[in-house]
Order: structure tokens, then C-alpha cells, then sequence
């Protein structure tokens, strides 16, 4: 898919399969929408350990991350996003 | 022939953890959805017997892998090259790093991905067991866990080790 992957899908897509309270899409590529940094905080990350979360996300995005070249993501529980926003 | 005793024939003889993972994870997708891009590409991008011994056996027997693009001197990524500077900062001794070059190897590149279910490279195993991608290895780095993993494997020198050294 040359088009690539939009920064709207790619945030639905969080949202929907992570019941995602908040999810923040970069798009780092400049525009050939083929790199991405994400933020994501939800209740399902709680009290896993980063390797599980991280697992999670890739394959919620698994076909997306497939056509990417860059992705890079960080995992919070609300708990620590309240937290770390609080900072 | 379902999808589901598809997976079951790819799975057949493979006892390994990883798979026994994708399967059940697989199965559920099925359950869950009727779209299930995992179907194909599990039947598409199935690694090789003997590319995932060999696997088995790089990750068995050294302490530290890293499949990277490029080389810990010339990184050609800067994910890849992210993860070797960690290396350095953390002082473990880039010798005994073993590192794959993915770029040299397509069957490599795309099979450590099935392998380690993981979808992007860099990766690290340390003691045969998967850490993770760069973000991972970023976050332990700044959290002092990778520090800790370290140490315990006997793969840095602590603080009093260096001073008796001194």
C-alpha cells in the first residue's frame, strides 16, 4: 500500500482495540505517513510488565505496523498518566 | 479445511513457546473477529526449520543477541543504533554482543519477526530470553531495570568489582 498508513486510522485503530482512554499518533515520517510515535494509556496495561504491553500494542496494530518503517511506542496505565502529566 | 486446523497442520512437531502463543492468540482472533490477517500471514511468513534452530541455537549460546540493521560500527538505522549505545552506556562489552545484520540476510530479516513475534527490528535477547525492540531497552535503560537484568546475568562489572579491579 503506497498510500500508507493514515494517522486517523492508526488512532482508531488504538482506540478501538486497546479501549484506549487516550491515544496520541505523531507522524515522524514528514509526511509519506511510514513512521510513527505513539502514546497510549489504558486500563489493560495494568499491572502488566513492558514486554506484555508493548505485545499488546503490536498486535492490535499488527497489519499496520507491518507496513511501516518506523514505530515506536509508550505504554501507560491511567494511574501513571495522571501521574506523569501531574509532573 | 478450516483455518483454524491450518494453523494446527503449520504448528505440527513445534512445541516452542512462541508458536504454542501465536496459536492460542490466533484462535482467539478467530473467535473474536472474522477478519484475521494473522491467518495469512502465519501461513505466509512461516520460518524455516532450520533458520529457527539456528535461532534457538544464537540465542542459546550467547549471552547477549541483537539483531540489528547493520553493525554496532556502522548502524544503518537509528533504532539499531539507539540499542548499541545503550549497550555502551550500561559498559557491556560489545565483543560478546553477538549481532545479526539483518540487511544482509533476507530470510533472517523477515523470519527473526515470526520468530521473536515481534514485528520490528532491532531485537534483544539476553540469556536466551526475549527483552524486546529499542522503545523497551530505552525505557529499562532509563528505569535502571536493564541496569539490574544486567548485573544479575553477570554481564556488567558492579561498582565494588570495579574498585577491587582498581
Amino acid at each position: 500500500m503506497s498510500a500508507g498508513i493514515t494517522k486517523e486510522h492508526l488512532e482508531q485503530t488504538l482506540r478501538d482495540k486497546l479501549s484506549a482512554d487516550h491515544v496520541e499518533v505523531i507522524d515522524t515520517s514528514g509526511g509519506c505517513g511510514q513512521s510513527y510515535d505513539v502514546v497510549i494509556v489504558s486500563s489493560v496495561f495494568e499491572g502488566k510488565t513492558v514486554l506484555q504491553k508493548h505485545r499488546l500494542v503490536n498486535d492490535a496494530v499488527k497489519t499496520e505496523i507491518a507496513q511501516l518503517h518506523a514505530f515506536s511506542q509508550k505504554t501507560y496505565t491511567p494511574a501513571q498518566w495522571v501521574e506523569l502529566s501531574n509532573k | 479445511m478450516s483455518l483454524r486446523s491450518l494453523t494446527r497442520l503449520a504448528n505440527l512437531g513445534r512445541p516452542f513457546t512462541f508458536n504454542n502463543l501465536l496459536t492460542s492468540s490466533f484462535i482467539k482472533n478467530v473467535n473474536n473477529e472474522i477478519r484475521s490477517p494473522l491467518a495469512s500471514s502465519i501461513l505466509c511468513r512461516y520460518i524455516s526449520d532450520s533458520l529457527k534452530k539456528t535461532l534457538d541455537e544464537t540465542v542459546q549460546k550467547n549471552d547477549v543477541v541483537l539483531f540489528m540493521k547493520g553493525t554496532p560500527e556502522i548502524p544503518q538505522c537509528g533504532f539499531s543504533r539507539a540499542v548499541v549505545q545503550i549497550f555502551q552506556a550500561q559498559g557491556v562489552d560489545l565483543s560478546k554482543v553477538k549481532t545479526l545484520n539483518v540487511l544482509e540476510d533476507h530470510e533472517l530479516r523477515e523470519g527473526v519477526k515470526e520468530y521473536s513475534q515481534w514485528p520490528t527490528v532491532p531485537q534483544v535477547y539476553i540469556k536466551g530470553e526475549f527483552i524486546g525492540g529499542c522503545d523497551i531497552m530505552l525505557n529499562m535503560h532509563q528505569s535502571g531495570d536493564l541496569e539490574e537484568l544486567l548485573l544479575k546475568q553477570g554481564l556488567v562489572a558492579s561498582d565494588e568489582e570495579l574498585e577491587k579491579e582498581e
